[in-house]
């Protein structure tokens, strides 16, 4: 059943007409850690997941994501079809700035142990996250048009997290995978170690 | 009254289901280019609103390919019924740069893309390669075009592969020095055609 007022479809078969304005951004998926797990994985066509030509843009946003080891790192990769290596070509680049809690030192400046050049391991997102009870990491991860079979896939990211000598620190990441094939899933995991907590929720941008 | 489709309640007491998904991001128009000399958004035509119905509006860029190598995607704005886009701006532009082989590696404030009181386009997605996988995407956020008491700020984001080969992560922003309601703005490259790409214009509530 549908409904027409005045001339104009409001909605049918069970959803809004697309004639009418309604939010851009679409939530597709939340995957939780619970302290077990060593990756947490976005595959689309699996589980609820969407990560195709539907968005031009698919973003992550990550809450308060706490490792179970010490001064570890957030890192995430991708691959393609049915591939389960997450090794794709990166090229990327990476800088942050600190804050001491104490006031003692700052900092603002490039990271060359951060970034990859054709590179086919893990990008860094988080670098030395703390696994103190209070603190975690945060960010927003953008990937444009992972779907495309011509362009590279480019992806950028800010970030920020409580240091294990208690400092703030900020990243900034981008960069692009370097194929030309459709990325269909992406993976995120601590450089040693366990998520111990924090989730990661995936959008669709129309 | 309440209207339910399929079995999903959507309306009810006179108003959208708190279950039906809405959202404050709204998406207002999507122009593609297709060997185009410009793009532009005007609004009150063809379905564009830059007014004050959103306080925020966010241009998204996906896939921007030119048909020069190494031009950059500019961008200008214009007031009125005026179709000069010369509208002054002072603008801040600072970049991070990694190679494929390993070289160049940088963060550094670009004195040469940059604006003081000037009216040309400015810069949003620097030397974007034309090699046939090469691209550049990014977002642009204007606040409050249509302000008839301040300037007009924006803050930009982009990426590239940088002529190919060359990661670039572009962080621009500043503002049109006017007080005067904006009501277009056009993109094109410093050189030759958009060859191909999307940009689409979100209202914020």
């Amino acid at each position: 059943m549908g409904l027409i007022s005045d001339g104009t479809t409001i909605f049918d078969a069970g959803a809004l007409d697309s004639g009418i304005a309604k939010g851009a951004m679409t939530f597709i998926k939340k995957l939780t850690a619970d302290g077990s797990g060593t990756t947490l994985t976005f595959l689309n066509g699996s589980d609820n997941v969407v990560f195709d030509s539907t968005y031009k843009e698919y973003v992550f946003t990550l809450n308060n994501i706490h490792p179970s080891g010490d001064t570890v790192d957030l890192e995430f990769q991708v691959d393609t079809g049915t591939n389960t290596n997450y090794n794709q070509y990166i090229t990327s680049t990476a800088f942050r700035a600190f804050h001491q809690e104490d006031g003692s030192a700052n900092g603002f400046g490039y990271r060359v142990n951060d970034d990859q050049a054709q590179g086919q391991s893990f990008q860094r997102l988080l670098h030395q996250l703390s696994n103190d009870n209070d603190h975690g990491g945060s960010g927003i991860l953008h990937m444009f048009n992972p779907a495309s079979s011509t362009f590279v896939k480019h992806f950028v990211f800010t970030g920020q997290h409580a240091g294990p000598t208690h400092f703030s620190r900020q990243w900034n990441i981008s960069g692009y995978f370097n194929t030309t094939t459709a990325l269909t899933r992406v993976q995120f995991k601590m450089h040693s170690g366990n998520i111990d907590a924090g989730d990661i929720c995936l959008y669709g941008i129309t | 009254m309440g209207v339910i489709s399929n079995g999903t309640t959507l309306l009810d007491a006179g108003a959208i289901d708190s279950g039906v998904p809405t959202g404050a991001m709204t998406l207002i128009k999507t122009l593609t280019a297709s060997s185009s000399a410009t793009l532009d958004f005007l609004n009150g035509a063809s379905n564009v609103v830059f007014d004050g119905t959103y306080d925020e509006y966010v241009f998204k860029f996906y896939n921007i390919h030119p048909a020069t190598n190494g031009a950059d995607f500019t961008f200008q704005a214009d007031t009125g019924t005026n179709t000069n886009y010369n509208i002054t701006m002072t603008t801040s532009y600072f970049r991070a740069a990694h190679g494929e082989d390993g070289s160049g590696d940088s963060l550094t404030y670009d004195a040469g893309r940059d604006l003081a009181q000037g009216t040309g386009f400015l810069q949003v997605i620097s030397g974007i390669g034309n090699d046939a996988d090469g691209n550049g995407n990014g977002t642009l956020h204007i606040f409050s075009p249509s302000s008839s008491t301040f300037v007009k700020n924006f803050i930009i984001r982009s990426c590239t592969s940088y002529e190919d080969g060359i990661a670039r992560d572009m962080f621009i922003a500043g503002y049109f020095n006017t007080t005067t309601a904006l009501t277009r703005v056009r993109f094109k490259m410093s050189s030759g055609n958009i060859d191909s790409g999307v940009i689409k214009l979100y209202g914020i509530k």
